[in-house]
């Protein structure tokens, strides 16, 4: 498992990372590395340069902004479970990176990354897609917002421009009332999810008054359920929250792989959105 | 790493307060802290990859892309010019000299070794077979230089199926025909067993194809001074390995030296002589430079041989109470595309194993290996024998469900009484002690049997979504593989004895040779406790040499649980040789008559005298040799070479109680009880460690692992995240106890632990997830029992068999 062979360039400022990016359409950062690397190794992927991000100062951390949190893209999956900050604002989001893969995994990778790897089996894409983050992209010519249901475009394919990189994310805080849960079905604590259901719910008077569903791997792109956020508007906690979660995967075309098939990814999404659902509204 | 690291972990490991200090005056039986620990932890470990020679140079492969094909050409001129190369070759480029890698068991009359050259040169059998190599500078050179040899395959029909492999007409995998060999055995009338039985159970089980994962991944290190050869290798056999080595590539045997310096870890994927093995002698003997090969992991999933793969068909004929008559075994063994070194041994290491513990009047085993394209199977943790557990302990559980009793009282019904051993049960084995009463008493006790299947009727009563199994697996094993006599009935290529030797030093220090060849299991702490009792010298005192022909001259190496059993009882004999000389001079240097010494503690004392000489007294007069009784010769240091009479057999009881999710398919192990007797025990913590480890890689196979090929013939889990390995995260605590009944086969009484684990817990598993959804209609869920398998079992649909 070696590479082929790439030019480095280790970035001292974004701007000549950038400039590195738009000179050379072949050329791809590399961040923390965890799914970059792999593809490299198995020959899948033959960037010309990799402009290493690592050093740049200004991309890593998590800052409180009042309407909203903001996380750098060079935060790490460590971090940011670890952040109090995302922890009490956007609860979500450390709940969904304290499952990504394991501990030497979460020190390496890197919140931006992940999201830029584009992988729909990853576990952040679903959250940010639920969450309706904004992902800050910058390059030469300044910055440019991208809402996260515009970011997530194909398999591994995001819609940042050549000579674009991500620098960061703003989660909407949400407020008072919301509940929250990443129910992530995977077969041994190290895998991929084989299906992913990111939830965030508003209760009040004991019925749902909003739900945010978010899927993962249940398409080549992160998903939002929003015919199961539709039927569950307005449902009180209880026995009608499970048929409204049958409507979990319209809409969704699973992939089919040595872990699972299309008709029981669809059959789970059901399952554990209900699931997801009833542990962010706090159901008994 | 430095020396300060080495001592926090020590500390760390001190004060974790998980290991109980050792207490009484013998070593035997102490939770003694492994002294191989430390070095390994701290990273002060050789393995091969770390290994540095001057001038040395970097081999890699290319490996087929295609299961079956015809090579056209293969042209690697254009790899020759890159940067760094120093040598290309094709198969053709060795043709002359390669030999064809050996099969050591030619189980029957009817067997077809094929040739198996170690680089193909006209024909490719499995994704992966090496077509070409590269050699280089550096690894990265080599991987780049690979891309440019240019090979033209034409294709084959892939041979995938088992079945459409034998049906006529079928694509031939070699031109002899896609059978290796079949064989039959039976015992008593069959037939009266079967005519009439008012009950028979009928199954067919597959035995998923797996990918041993040692840590360590295969490397080889050869070198030549132009006159003699070196070979390091990750393997468990440097002794095997040198004889084949020597037959295969012509290089006489007293010019090879194998060295297996540190080894991550086998489970039977390093017992083997591979191409990789042969290649890098004969690289380094045409180019004069010491060439080292290190596989990634992607490339051994791809290449290191494969485990289990069988269709077993089973029936069991029992009377209206469960009383077994009689049992059927036809099996369908996976060989792949070819013969190695025990490939076809394997499924006969299990053909006298399906009777298990239980008693019966007739018996049939039949057998018939046969080719496929794919990565050739042969020994992996229990070979054999855990297939045989499998398919027993299943059709057992079958039988309590047809009878409507509980698990456990099927088997009691059946299994031989304690107070009737030695038995020599219907296959023919004789089994020397065993109490499998004690251990299934406390296994349940543990368990909380009963409280569990009150749970388990309390949730199918209320139609709880999360279901509770309960798994039963009653095993006994044979192990301690020897003994030789036996080994040449069954036709096996060598013997099955053990050597050991002990070197009495000057001041007093000791140093033990084996012949085994650890490579995780902790020998060179045993082996000290087993010489430290044996010659009353300090623990730490002793040193143990293993795993280089030029140090330990004379080994069958380490497999099949058999290396205490032989090997640890070969050191204890040496050490009693030890004794006997020291004891001749001792009497002569204290002026008595050796029958008035006795030995205690290290020393030799005059019997009702204050007079004494210790062991390392004596060592040192050895080493002067100034004053010596005639006819002695200047050294205690003594050889001793064990065969046993017969195999060991331990035994256990393992309860597994599962919860399965019936809308998700998902199982979750949530309590598991091993009860295992192993006899006697030499370190109870490296026995912990060899039940817990075994237990994971059993669990694995129930519920996580499978080597999966399309109908073209490629691996589709050539990475980690395809072949699924659970961690300790997956796994659940294990209660563990242990029953102990001595073995009579050996003067320690020990039977071997390294397989029981794995070969118990696969079936407690699987009873568990069947026991868990009979309710529902489901009998079998094909191994590995994922989510998506176990959910469509539940669904009625493929992937569970229902009644």
């Amino acid at each position: 498992m070696i590479p082929a062979r790439f030019d480095y360039l280790r970035a001292g400022s974004l701007e000549e990372a950038c400039q590195a990016l738009a000179a050379d359409e072949d050329a791809k950062v590399i961040a923390g590395g965890q799914s970059l690397l792999p593809l490299l190794r198995l020959r899948l992927s033959y960037p010309t340069t990799l402009v290493d991000i690592g050093r740049l100062p200004g991309l890593s951390g998590v800052e409180d902004r009042g309407d909203h949190v903001h996380i750098g893209a060079m935060t790490t999956h460590d971090e940011v479970m670890r952040s109090p900050v995302v922890n009490a604002a956007c609860p979500l989001v450390a709940m969904a990176t304290a499952t990504v893969a394991d501990p030497a995994v979460r020190h390496r990778g890197t919140f931006g990354g992940s999201l830029a790897h584009g992988d729909p089996a990853g576990d952040l894409p679903a959250v940010v897609l639920a969450l309706d983050g904004v992902l800050v992209a910058r390059s030469e010519r300044g910055e440019r917002d991208i809402p996260a249901a515009e970011f997530f475009v194909d398999y591994l394919e995001s819609s940042l421009r050549p000579g674009e990189i991500l620098a960061g994310v703003r989660i909407p805080k949400l407020g008072e009332g919301w509940g929250y849960h990443y129910e992530k079905f995977h077969r041994t604590a190290q895998a991929w999810a084989i299906v992913g259901v990111a939830a965030a719910v508003r209760r009040s008077n004991g019925a749902i008054q909003e739900a945010r569903v978010g899927l993962t791997n249940m398409g080549s792109t992160p998903l939002r359920a929003r015919a199961v956020e539709a039927a569950l508007r307005g449902v009180e906690v209880g026995e009608q929250v499970r048929p409204a979660c049958e409507a979990a995967a319209e809409g969704t075309s699973p992939p089919a792989d040595l872990h699972a098939q299309p008709d029981y990814r669809r059959h789970l999404a059901k399952v554990l959105t209900y699931r997801a659902i009833g542990k962010a509204a706090g159901a008994p | 790493m430095t020396e300060l690291d080495a001592g926090l972990v020590g500390e760390q490991i001190a004060e974790s307060g998980q290991i109980a200090e050792p207490t009484g005056r013998g070593e035997i039986g102490r939770a003694r802290r492994r002294k191989e620990d430390a070095r390994l932890l701290t990273g002060h470990t050789r393995w091969t990859d770390n290994l540095q020679q001057p001038g040395m140079v970097q081999v890699m492969f290319l490996r087929s892309p295609m299961a079956h094909a015809r090579i056209t050409r293969v042209d690697v001129s254009a790899a020759k010019e890159l940067p760094g190369v120093l040598a290309a070759f094709s198969g053709r480029d060795f043709a002359d000299e390669q030999g064809s890698l050996p099969c050591a068991w030619p189980v029957s009359e009817d067997i077809v070794i094929p040739d198996h050259p170690p680089m193909a040169v006209s024909e490719v059998r499995y994704v992966g077979e090496a077509v070409a190599c590269v050699v280089a500078t550096d690894r990265y050179r080599a991987a780049d230089a690979l891309e440019a040899v240019e090979v033209d395959y034409e294709p084959l029909p892939a041979v995938m199926d088992m079945h459409d492999a034998l049906t006529p007409g079928s694509p031939k995998v070699h031109e002899s025909g896609n059978k290796a060999f079949s064989t039959t055995i039976t015992s008593g009338d069959v037939e009266a067993a079967f005519r009439d039985a008012p009950v028979v159970i009928d199954r067919t089980y597959i035995q998923q194809r797996l990918i041993p994962s040692a840590m360590e991944p295969r490397a080889v290190l050869a070198s030549t001074d132009g006159d003699t050869f070196t070979l390091w290798s990750s393997t468990q056999i440097p002794h095997v390995l040198r004889v084949m080595l020597a037959v295969t590539t012509g290089i006489p045997e007293h010019r090879l030296r194998v060295i297996a310096p540190d080894v991550g870890g086998g489970f039977g994927s390093k017992l083997q002589v591979t191409a990789e093995e042969v290649l890098c002698l004969l690289l380094t003997r045409r180019l004069g430079r010491p060439v080292k090969w290190s596989e990634s992991r992607s490339e051994g999933n791809l290449t290191v041989h494969h485990g289990r793969d069988q269709i077993q068909h089973i029936r069991l004929a029992a009377e209206a109470d469960g009383r077994i008559r009689g049992l059927r075994v036809e099996l369908l063994a996976d060989m792949g595309a070819y013969l190695m070194l025990v490939t076809p041994g394997v499924p006969m290491l299990g053909a006298s194993m399906f009777n298990a513990i239980y008693k019966m009047d007739a018996y049939e085993f039949a057998c018939t290996g046969v080719f496929t394209t794919k990565m050739p199977t042969d020994a992996y943790r229990g070979a054999g024998r855990p297939e045989a557990t499998f398919a027993i302990e299943r059709v057992m559980d079958e039988l309590a469900a047809e009878l409507g009793i509980d698990p456990l009282e099927a088997r009691r019904r059946n299994w031989i009484r304690h107070d009737e051993f030695p038995y020599t049960t219907i296959s023919g084995l004789t089994y020397d002690s065993g109490n499998y009463e004690a251990a299934t008493e406390r296994a349940m006790a543990l368990f909380g049997y009963d409280k569990l299947r009150a749970e388990q009727a309390d949730r199918r009563d209320r139609g709880d979504p999360v279901q509770l199994g309960i798994g039963v697996s009653t095993y006994t094993e044979m192990c301690g593989l020897a003994p030789s006599r036996l080994l040449g009935m069954a036709n096996y290529g060598a013997g099955g004895w053990e050597h050991g030797s002990v070197r009495m030093l000057p001041t007093g220090k000791v140093e033990v040779i084996t012949g085994t060849s650890p490579h995780g299991q902790g020998h060179v702490t045993s082996w000290s406790q087993i010489a430290a009792d044996a010659l009353g010298v300090p623990f730490d005192d002793i040193t143990v040499l293993h795993g280089d022909t030029a140090v330990a001259h004379k080994g069958m190496d380490t497999y099949g649980s058999r290396s205490l059993v032989i090997g640890g009882v070969a050191v204890l004999q040496a050490c009693e040789k030890v004794k006997d000389k020291a004891r001749k001079l001792a009497a002569h240097l204290l002026e008595c008559s050796p029958d008035d010494l006795e030995f205690e503690a290290g020393a030799f004392k005059v019997r009702g005298t204050g007079a004494s000489k210790t062991i390392q007294e004596l060592a040192f007069a050895a080493f002067t040799a100034h004053d010596l009784p005639e006819g002695v010769e200047a050294r205690l240091d003594s050889d001793a070479t064990f065969d046993p009479d017969n195999y060991s057999f331990p035994h256990g009881t393992h309860l597994c109680a599962v919860e399965v999710d019936t809308e998700t398919g998902m199982v979750k192990i949530r309590s598991y009880v091993a009860v295992d007797d192993v006899g006697k025990v030499i370190n109870p913590l490296i026995v912990e460690g060899q039940v817990h480890g075994g237990i994971a890689q059993g669990v694995a196979q129930a519920l996580f692992e499978e080597a999966v090929y399309d109908a073209d013939g490629n691996l589709l889990t050539a990475t980690m995240a395809d072949y699924l390995l659970p961690s300790a995260a997956d796994l659940p605590t294990f209660t563990t106890d242990r029953t102990e009944t001595p073995s009579t086969g050996n003067p320690l009484g020990v039977k071997g632990v390294g397989e029981a684990g794995t070969i118990a817990s696969t079936p407690a598993v699987v009873n568990a997830v069947v026991d868990a959804l009979r309710p529902r209609g489901v009998r079998d869920v094909q191994m590995p029992c994922t989510p998506e398998r176990v959910w469509r079992a539940v669904q009625g649909t493929r992937g569970g068999v229902r009644s």
